[in-house]
């Protein structure tokens, strides 16, 4: 198993949330790529957004400029 | 023999290219959209995704996220009238409809709402006029089709769509006929919820459709089941586009639509339109001095689908049909055709039509051909 780091998780409501800040992050450049949810966080879809935990301020501003919500954003050791 | 395929309406048989290999490619490669998130499982919801991106810009919906997929009009329609009215409501309808709309608001009737239905003149065209004296207190809605799968007559959806909008209406259309054929923006309309199929217009596969839901609009969901999301939830999850999306979804076929959605932004819908309305011109000009032909609908305007639909004599629709098919092998649709209230009002319920349906991807050449047919035919 690859070792364990600190990551920035975002989960969304659903599948189609996911994919649209799949999109909006590849189309500005943010870092980061979409892993299963961490079994630490709740979260209704299976999807989670993992990047770097600097990136925690930036990604909420982010989200809201998108208008896409968010159900969870935590950083975690995963 | 080669056929001449007229029956666009009921399905255009002929795909763009890209489409037959965008479902191939699927079907090799495709995973489950939101079920991992492994690259085969993202692949397929980025996809579908940017499906919802190409429906919700054809028709100006605003959010890809309320594009709800399902396998056809007849599925949008049924989730859309069974979920958002309940037994003391009022809708007003029209006699243009089909019975994917019809059926629904009948059992929708004998559970006690009311149901009223808006006539049409003697060409067809809905005497939008009347709208207003079908008004109740308890009128929730006007659900009605952009364009009769008969007459290929289409309604003023701004228009109606004022109506709504001045007497807080819901507005449910059916586009079954139009999307990808007519131009559709559901924010200049107040189209509440526009209801399509993928198999025709559109020219993707059979078993795709959707519904494009304003984003106020809550749809109680007719079918509940494995979503992807909320695992441990005892009720289907609410938030769109999975509350109206239970079990998985047709990737393959979706994967064939967003291509056929790409051929039509590289075409132009206008084009395509000018084309099949020129097709149906060129055809009415050649039958047009056969005597005793009945041709239905209002010619009048080139706002409308490109659907001919006739009577010759007192002849069943069904044998001149069958003869255009064995004698020529011209494709077209007699009987009825799923509209009873249309039927009615044209006075055709026992003869039914001959429904000429033409496609981009007919010809000239083949409307000749069908021209020459229906002379023959006539001097039989």
């Amino acid at each position: 198993m690859r070792q364990k780091e600190w990551k920035l998780v975002i989960t969304f409501r659903t599948t189609a949330d996911a994919i649209a800040f799949e999109k909006a992050c590849k189309a500005n450049d943010k870092p980061g790529r979409m892993i299963p949810v961490p079994r630490e966080i709740s979260a209704g879809c299976g999807l989670a957004w993992a990047s770097v935990p600097e990136e925690k301020d930036g990604m909420a501003v982010f989200l809201e400029e998108q208008n896409i919500k968010c159900e969870e954003m935590k950083v975690l050791f995963c | 023999m080669m056929g001449i395929y007229f029956d666009n309406a009921a399905t255009t048989k002929r795909k763009p290219q890209c489409v037959i290999d965008a479902v191939i490619a699927a079907m090799n490669q495709m995973g489950n959209s939101g079920r991992g998130a492994h690259n085969d499982s993202l692949d397929a919801a980025r996809l579908i995704y940017d499906t919802r991106e190409r429906i919700s810009d054809l028709v100006n919906l605003g959010d890809p996220r309320q594009v709800a997929f399902t396998s056809n009009s007849t599925e949008a329609l049924n989730t859309a009238i069974m979920g958002l009215f309940d037994c003391g409501d009022h809708i007003i309808s029209t006699v243009m409809e089909h019975n994917s709309v019809l059926r629904p608001l009948y059992f929708l009737e004998s559970k006690g709402a009311e149901i009223s239905f808006v006539p049409c003149d003697e060409n067809g065209n809905l005497k939008v006029e009347l709208l207003q004296s079908y008004l109740k207190e308890n009128t929730k809605a006007v659900v009605c089709t952009h364009a009769s799968n008969l007459t290929g007559n289409a309604n003023d959806l701004y228009q109606i769509g004022e109506f709504c909008k001045a007497h807080q209406l819901l507005f449910i259309v059916d586009a079954s006929q139009t999307m990808g054929v007519l131009p559709i923006d559901m924010q200049a309309m107040n189209i509440d919820v526009l209801c399509f199929t993928g198999h025709k217009g559109l020219y993707g596969p059979q078993g795709t459709g959707g519904l494009c839901v304003r984003q106020e609009i809550r749809i109680r969901p007719l079918k509940s089941g494995g979503s992807g999301i909320h695992t441990y939830l005892k009720e289907h999850p609410t938030e769109m586009p999975t509350a109206l999306e239970a079990g998985t979804l047709n990737g393959h076929g979706i994967a064939g639509l967003h291509a056929s959605l790409g051929f039509l932004n590289e075409i132009g819908i206008d084009e395509i339109h000018k084309k099949e309305i020129a097709l149906m011109h060129r055809f009415i000009n050649g039958i047009s001095d056969i005597p005793n032909i009945k041709v239905y609908g209002d010619f009048s305007t080139d706002h409308r689908a490109a659907v001919v639909s006739l009577n010759l004599g007192d002849y069943d629709s069904s044998e001149v049909s069958d003869e255009l098919s064995y004698t020529y092998g011209i494709a077209t649709r007699p009987g009825a055709h799923c509209a009873p209230l249309m039927h009615q009002a044209m006075g055709t319920v026992e003869q039914g039509m001959v429904r000429f349906s033409f496609s981009w991807f007919n010809t000239e050449e083949e409307v000749d051909i069908a021209i020459r047919a229906m002379h023959e035919l006539a001097e039989e």
